[in-house]
């Protein structure tokens, strides 16, 4: 495939059109030939022996459009997202933003592809310059890349706190400060300052309470429909995922797992995976609490990764196919994929080893204690 | 009161000179009871496990009430005596179980010298290290390992252990899975419900996830700004709470929309 007719392509087609209008993903894929705004083909990012990320290809339509990445620790999820910012060297595949490949990008295209692409991180603790007040931190993101005359700075950075939800005096204060949802706000006004089209969200409340999780999530919501974003979120929890991520991609061990309609992931997986980590979320609603399926050890080593499928050890439906075969990724439905020998069995219901959750023990005593103090 | 209550608190008041962080009139841990404290950054939580632990004058706060182990007052008592039951008989573990050990020592010598410190015998020390991972479900293999080399559901299992081979009869667990991964955090909150029946371990587990609360525990008592806003059984605080606050928190959860 040659760049340039890939570039002229999406030059053409993004420019005032209603992208919204017949869309119809099919994995990312927009059938009304719109490109998509992101599209990472084939990706590969090798640490030393360790694959973190190893063929993987998505699209990220245009805004406004979220995509989540579900997975955990060590799936390769934030691997990718930091590719996409050119914060990790990757070894194979590209990502070409409005169709050009950011890989080949030097000097000023790279500054202004930094514009267009910006990243929040899990912690803000560590994101954010402790010696710096907030306002000037903001600025600086604001100077660098002469979004608005010098003049108009301070103006505008008060502008940018009110629209993540924030006091504009903040900007005299330093992070330590605010609370820890204070400044995963800060850290988005300042991703926000450069009016970005893609914004990667790295965990960005997984190390919040759920109340402060809450209206961090509302705030995307709100900013998503505002700024028509593009944007990619990053969680190890199904529950973050399932109102703000139209496509949900499932990663294991740098690998797609499925990928489709969060709607359809969520109620009918058709990998077995999929169907585990939707299980584990924990649920309030006691009543209706479901069985968790029993994934049994850990994900393994990624140095050293299991032949066949890579889920194999842990799954429950393996077979002999699974130990040497490498599941690709096949069509499941419409814009719905999924790398799994046995996902016709997985749709249809198969019987995976659950663990049931107990009811709680509650003793008369107790309950006549119960009060309001 | 009734016969049962394990851990009684009352009248418990931890200060940090004027300012008071946590104010409990009355809350009690019942014999194999698994209890929830709900609350936020800030409600005081910590520092109730503090001033449960006999530590919070390490953080320079004061505590002045009552709390009691099977009717033992443990305020006041000296550094000395409160150590028998630190750790032997009510144990901790803490949302980060990577900083919580000794990165230089194999993670069996950490068990193996938490017993020797607790009076076992060398090799009484060894074999109840032994039989409390097989306990947690961790291959005894592990012990030859650093903390480093094991992942973090990993090293929180090597916690609960800790607790497990020390024969602790009350655990305090502290956001213990908040650092995890849903699955990791579903089989740990498998692994403490099983202690629970098992050896009839009590456990204050303290969480600001109120669906992680509703999958474990059998009471729950919500706190914010140092006081207990209300409290009762799981299966009624969570389907109709008193408070707005529990209401909140409630809301706040994420739904798993369009599942069937």
């Amino acid at each position: 495939m040659t760049a340039e007719p890939e570039l002229t392509a999406g030059r053409d087609l993004t420019a005032g059109r209603d992208l919204t209008a017949g869309r119809d993903l099919t994995a990312g894929r927009d059938l009304t030939g719109t490109p998509p705004l992101l599209q990472i083909s084939n990706l590969t990012v090798r640490f030393g022996p360790v694959r973190a990320v190893d063929g993987v290809s998505l699209d990220v339509a245009a805004g406004p459009f979220g995509l989540g990445l579900v997975g955990e620790s060590g799936s390769g999820k934030s691997t990718i997202g930091r590719a996409i910012l050119r914060l990790v060297r990757t070894s194979g595949g590209s990502i070409k933003f409005a169709g050009e490949d950011i890989g080949s990008l030097r000097g000023a295209a790279l500054k202004a592809y930094r514009r267009h692409a910006q990243i929040v991180f899990q912690d803000p603790d560590n994101s954010l310059d402790p010696r710096m007040l907030i306002g000037a931190t903001i600025a600086e993101v604001l100077r660098a890349h002469h979004v608005v005359p010098r003049t108009a700075i301070t103006e505008r950075v008060a502008a940018l706190l009110a629209e993540a939800g924030l006091d504009p005096a903040f900007a005299q204060r330093y992070p330590h400060q605010l609370s820890g949802g204070q400044r995963q706000r800060v850290a988005i006004a300042r991703a926000l300052g450069v009016q970005p089209r893609l914004l990667v969200l790295d965990e960005p409340t997984s190390a919040l309470d759920v109340r402060t999780q809450a209206h961090i999530l509302k705030l995307v919501a709100r900013l998503r429909s505002e700024h028509k974003l593009s944007y990619l979120l990053i969680t190890h929890n199904f529950g973050v995922v399932s109102e703000l991520c139209e496509q949900t991609a499932v990663l294991y061990l740098g690998k797609i797992a499925e990928i489709g309609d969060t709607k359809v992931l969520l109620r009918a997986a058709a990998h077995p995976y999929t169907v585990a980590l939707r299980s584990a979320v924990p649920e309030v609603d006691i009543a209706g609490r479901r069985s968790r399926i029993v994934l049994p050890g850990d994900p393994p080593d990624a140095a050293n990764p299991p032949s066949g499928c890579v889920f194999h050890p842990r799954c429950p439906l393996a077979v002999d196919r699974c130990r040497t075969e490498v599941p690709v990724l096949r069509d499941a439905g419409p814009g719905h994929q999924v790398a799994c020998h046995r996902a016709e069995d997985v749709l249809a219901g198969a019987e995976m080893p659950t663990r049931r959750r107990p009811p709680a023990i509650e003793r008369p005593e107790a309950a006549a204690s119960s009060e309001l103090s | 009161m009734t016969g049962l209550a394990r851990l009684a608190i009352s009248d418990l008041e931890v200060s940090f000179g004027s300012r008071q962080v946590v104010s409990i009139a009355d809350l009690r841990l019942d014999n194999a009871e698994i209890l929830g404290l709900a609350g936020e950054s800030g409600s005081g939580k910590s520092m109730t496990t503090l001033a449960v632990l006999g530590l919070a004058h390490t953080v320079g706060a004061t505590v002045s009430g009552s709390i009691t182990l099977d009717g033992q007052e443990l305020t006041g008592l000296p550094q000395e005596s409160l150590r028998d039951f630190r750790g032997r008989r009510i144990a901790a573990i803490f949302q980060s179980p990577s900083t919580a050990f000794n990165p230089v020592y194999r993670v069996g010598s950490i068990v193996t010298k938490a017993l020797r410190l607790h009076g076992a015998t060398k090799s009484e020390a060894s074999d109840r290290a032994a039989e409390a991972m097989r306990q947690v479900l961790l291959s005894p293999d592990l012990m030859r390992r650093y903390p480093s080399q094991l992942s973090g559901g990993q090293l929180q299992r090597v916690a609960i252990a800790l607790a497990v081979a020390l024969r602790a009869e009350i655990l305090l667990a502290d956001e213990p899975t908040s650092a995890l991964d849903v699955t990791v955090q579903a089989e740990v909150l498998d692994l403490l419900r099983d202690l629970r029946a098992s050896i009839g371990m009590s456990i204050l587990f303290i969480s600001h996830d109120l669906a992680v609360v509703a999958e474990l525990c059998d009471r729950v008592a919500v706190m914010r700004e140092g006081l207990i806003l209300e409290q009762g059984p799981a299966s009624q605080v969570l389907s109709a709470p008193a408070h707005p606050y529990t209401a909140e928190l409630l809301e706040s959860v994420p739904k798993l929309a369009s599942t069937t």
